[in-house]
C-alpha cells in the first residue's frame, strides 16, 4: 500500500537524520572521546604564545586532555594554564614538565607533557612548575640576526 | 515621478504584509499545536518536504565537501598545514555551509512546492471547501506542514554536513593521501560539540522555522490565480533566501562573535 | 403552494445586508428569505454578488452591516466554534468542485466523516458508498480527481456536500461549463436530492433556463439589491423592465449595454 511506503521512507529519513547527527557529534566533534571524567591541573608559564582554550594536551603525541582556561597570576603576572586531564591518566609523576609546542612550523599550539620519574603523583588542582614557554618565532629570528651581526663585527 | 509617494506606498504595503504574516504565524502555530495528535498527516508532509528533498541534499553535500577538500588542500599545503584539512572542512560545513546551503536548497525544493501547493488549493477553492466542511485549514493543511518543515530542515542540514565531511575525506585521503587518522583527529580537536555542532543545529532550526513560515504564508496569501501562484512561488524563494543569508549573519555574530 | 405558506419558517434570511469588497460596494441593503425545503434560485448578471451571498451565508465573509440568519441563529461573523457547528448543517458545492486533489474519490467523500465523526471505517464505507451510489459514481471510487470529467467531479463534490446530511446545500454556479448530458444529470440530481433527502437548496446561477426549470422560487439580484422575486412562472411573465430584460436575455435595457461614459461625440472630438 502507498501509505506504508511513505511511512517506511519517512522512517528511513528520520533514521538517516539521527545517524547524521550522531556522526556530527561523535566522529566530527569527538564528543564522547575525552568527554568523560577529567581532573584539573595547572601549569604556570612565562609566555603562552598563541595557545588557546580547548587546545589539546599531549603526552608523546597522544591526546590526554585539553586546555580548560588561561588566566594571569595576579602576583607575578605569570600565565596560568588550566589543563583538563582525562581521569584515566591519574598517575602523572609530580615532576612532570609541561611545555607549549607547535604542530609543524606554523601549526596550532598545544601543551606537551613530559612525565618525570618521581614516585608521587600529581593530585587534582596541583600546579606544575617545570614549564617551558612557547617558542616565539620573532624572538628566535631577532636573536639569530643579532648573533649574525656580532659575528661579522 | 512621485518618488516619495511611491516609497510611502511601498512602505505601507510592506508593513501591512509583515503584519499579515505575523497574524498568519499565530494562527499557523495554533493550528500546528492542534494538528500534533494527527500523526499520519505530519508523516505525509515529512515525506513531501523531507524525503523528496533528501536526494538533492545528499548529492549537493557530497560535492560541496569534495570541493572544500580540494580548495582546502590547495591552500593548506602552501603552509604545510594539510593536516588541518579535516578541521577546516568540518568547521566550514558544520558552522556555515550545512545549515545555510541546506536551507537554500530546502527553500528552492520544498518551500516553493509548499507555496505552490497551498496557492493552488486556494485557487481551486479547496481551502474554502474545507472551511465549509467545518474543517479549519490551519489545523488540517497548514499545521502539519509547519511541523514537518520545522523538523525536516535540521535533519537535512545534518545530512548535508555529514555527507560533506565524507566528501572532504574522499578527496583529502583518496586523492591527496592525507592520513585518515590525521584527517579525523584534527577535526575532532578543532570542532566543539556545543560551540560548533550545536550552534549549527540551532541555525538550521531557525532557518527551518523561517523558510516554512515564508512558504506557507506566501501560499496562503497568494492571489488565487495561476499567475498569482507563480508569483508567490518566486517570492517564497527570494524572500526566504534573503532571510536565510541575512539571518545567518545575525546568528553568526551572536554565536561566534561573543556578543 | 401559496407564497405565504412557503415563507412561514424560512431556513435562512438576510436582513438589510451591506457588504463591500475593496471599497467596491457589493450589497447595499439586501433582503431575502430562503424557504425551507424548497429549491431557491438566486440569479443575476455576472458580478452582481450572487456568489458573494453564498460566502456571507456560509460565514466565510463578514457583513459590513445587517444580519444573516440561518436555522434560527445569526451567522457568526468570526471564525468560531459556533460557526463550525453551524457549517456542519450546511453543504456547499463549489463552482470548480474543489475536490481535494491528493485524495481519491472515495476519500474525498469520506473526508467530512473522517474529520467530523469518530465512526468506524466499516460504517464510513457504507455511508460513502450510499452517497456515491446516489450520484451514480460508486464505480469511480478509486479514481483520483484529476481523472474525472467536469461533470463527474461536480457529482463527487455533490456527494461530499451531502455526506453529513446537511439541512441546506448551496450550489455555486452548478451549470457552468458542463456538456448537455452532464448538465441534465446535475439538474436532475439537485431536484431529486432536495426532495428525497428533505434538503433546502440554494442555487446561484446566471443560467435562466436551467435555473427556472428546477427552482421553486427565484430571486433576481442586481446592483446590490433584490430587484425581483417570485415563482419562475411569475418571473418569466413579469413586465417589470429589469426582470424582463434579464429573463429574456435582451442586450440593452435598464441594465445598460454601455459602461457609463461621457458623451460619445464629445469623447471622440476631444
Amino acid at each position: 500500500m502507498q501509505n506504508k511506503a511513505i511511512e517506511v521512507w519517512v522512517g528511513v529519513f528520520m533514521l538517516l537524520g539521527v545517524v547524521a547527527l550522531v556522526m556530527l557529534a561523535v566522529q566530527v566533534s569527538g564528543a564522547g572521546k575525552g568527554g568523560g571524567e577529567t581532573y584539573r591541573l595547572e601549569a604556570k608559564f612565562e609566555n603562552v604564545g598563541g595557545l588557546s582554550e580547548k587546545a589539546p594536551v599531549m603526552i608523546g603525541g597522544v591526546r590526554v586532555g585539553r586546555v580548560g582556561g588561561i588566566r594571569i597570576d595576579k602576583e607575578d603576572y605569570g600565565a596560568i594554564v588550566e589543563l583538563e586531564i582525562e581521569a584515566q591518566y591519574n598517575n602523572l609523576p609530580i615532576d612532570t614538565g609541561a611545555s607549549i609546542l607547535t604542530a609543524g612550523l606554523l601549526g596550532a599550539q598545544f601543551v606537551g607533557l613530559s612525565p618525570g620519574a618521581d614516585d608521587f603523583f600529581l593530585e587534582p588542582g596541583d600546579m606544575m612548575d617545570l614549564t617551558q614557554s612557547a617558542i616565539q618565532l620573532e624572538n628566535l629570528i631577532s636573536q639569530f640576526m643579532f648573533n649574525q651581526g656580532k659575528g661579522e663585527g | 515621478m512621485n518618488f516619495p509617494g511611491n516609497l510611502g506606498r511601498f512602505g505601507l504595503r510592506f508593513v501591512a504584509r509583515l503584519g499579515a504574516s505575523f497574524l498568519f504565524l499565530v494562527q499557523a502555530l495554533a493550528g500546528a499545536v492542534k494538528s500534533l495528535p494527527r500523526f499520519h498527516l505530519i508523516i505525509h508532509q515529512l515525506y513531501s518536504v523531507g524525503v523528496l528533498t533528501m536526494l538533492i541534499i545528499l548529492v549537493s553535500g557530497l560535492f560541496v565537501g569534495m570541493v572544500l577538500g580540494l580548495q582546502g588542500y590547495y591552500q593548506l599545503v602552501n603552509f604545510s598545514a594539510e593536516s588541518s584539512l579535516g578541521m577546516v572542512v568540518a568547521l566550514f560545513l558544520v558552522r556555515e555551509l550545512g545549515p545555510v546551503l541546506a536551507a537554500l536548497l530546502f527553500a528552492g525544493r520544498a518551500g516553493s512546492a509548499l507555496t505552490a501547493e497551498i496557492g493552488l488549493m486556494k485557487a481551486t477553492e479547496q481551502l474554502a471547501a474545507m472551511e465549509m466542511m467545518a474543517v479549519d485549514p490551519m489545523t488540517r493543511v497548514i499545521g502539519p506542514r509547519f511541523i514537518a518543515g520545522f523538523i525536516a530542515l535540521p535533519i537535512l542540514a545534518a545530512m548535508l554536513s555529514g555527507v560533506g565531511v565524507l566528501g572532504g575525506y574522499l578527496v583529502g585521503h583518496g586523492q591527496f593521501g592525507v592520513d585518515a587518522g590525521v584527517y579525523w583527529s584534527s577535526m575532532q580537536n578543532g570542532v566543539d560539540l556545543v560551540d560548533d555542532v550545536l550552534n549549527g543545529v540551532i541555525k538550521s532550526v531557525v532557518f527551518g522555522f523561517v523558510v516554512t513560515w515564508v512558504a506557507l504564508f506566501e501560499g496562503y496569501d497568494a492571489v488565487p490565480t495561476s499567475e498569482g501562484v507563480s508569483r508567490a512561488t518566486t517570492r517564497t524563494v527570494v524572500t526566504s533566501s534573503l532571510a536565510i543569508l541575512g539571518g545567518d549573519y545575525v546568528l553568526t555574530a551572536l554565536m561566534f562573535g561573543g556578543l | 403552494m401559496s407564497e405565504v405558506n412557503m415563507f412561514e419558517n424560512p431556513i435562512a434570511q438576510a436582513k438589510s445586508v451591506h457588504f463591500s469588497f475593496d471599497q467596491r460596494s457589493i450589497f447595499n441593503g439586501l433582503d431575502l428569505q430562503i424557504p425551507r425545503g424548497k429549491v431557491t434560485a438566486i440569479m443575476g448578471p455576472s458580478g452582481c454578488g450572487k456568489s458573494t451571498f453564498l460566502g456571507l451565508l456560509g460565514g466565510r465573509l463578514a457583513t459590513l452591516a445587517g444580519t444573516i440568519w440561518f436555522d434560527g441563529d445569526a451567522v457568526p461573523q468570526r471564525k468560531s466554534d459556533a460557526l463550525y457547528v453551524m457549517r456542519k448543517k450546511m453543504g456547499m458545492l463549489f463552482q470548480n468542485s474543489a475536490l481535494l486533489t491528493d485524495l481519491t474519490v472515495f476519500e474525498n467523500v469520506a473526508f467530512p466523516l473522517r474529520e467530523q465523526t469518530d465512526l468506524p471505517d466499516v460504517l464510513i464505507r457504507i455511508l460513502v458508498l450510499l452517497k456515491l451510489e446516489m450520484v451514480g459514481l460508486r464505480g469511480a471510487r478509486d479514481l483520483m480527481p484529476a481523472a474525472l470529467s467536469g461533470g463527474m467531479s461536480r457529482r463527487v463534490a455533490l456527494a461530499r456536500a451531502i455526506v453529513l446530511d446537511p439541512k441546506m446545500v448551496m450550489y455555486d454556479e452548478p451549470f457552468v461549463g458542463l456538456d448537455p448530458i452532464s448538465m441534465g444529470v446535475i439538474v436532475g440530481l439537485i431536484r431529486k436530492l432536495n426532495d428525497a433527502l428533505g434538503l433546502t437548496s440554494v442555487v446561484v446561477t446566471h443560467d435562466v433556463a436551467e435555473g427556472c426549470s428546477i427552482a421553486d422560487y427565484v430571486y433576481l439580484l442586481d446592483s446590490g439589491k433584490v430587484i425581483g422575486h417570485g415563482t419562475p412562472e411569475e418571473m418569466l411573465a413579469s413586465t417589470q423592465p429589469e426582470i424582463h430584460q434579464f429573463m429574456n436575455g435582451l442586450p440593452d435595457g435598464p441594465v445598460g449595454y454601455h459602461y457609463p461614459a461621457n458623451d460619445y461625440l464629445t469623447d471622440l472630438r476631444s
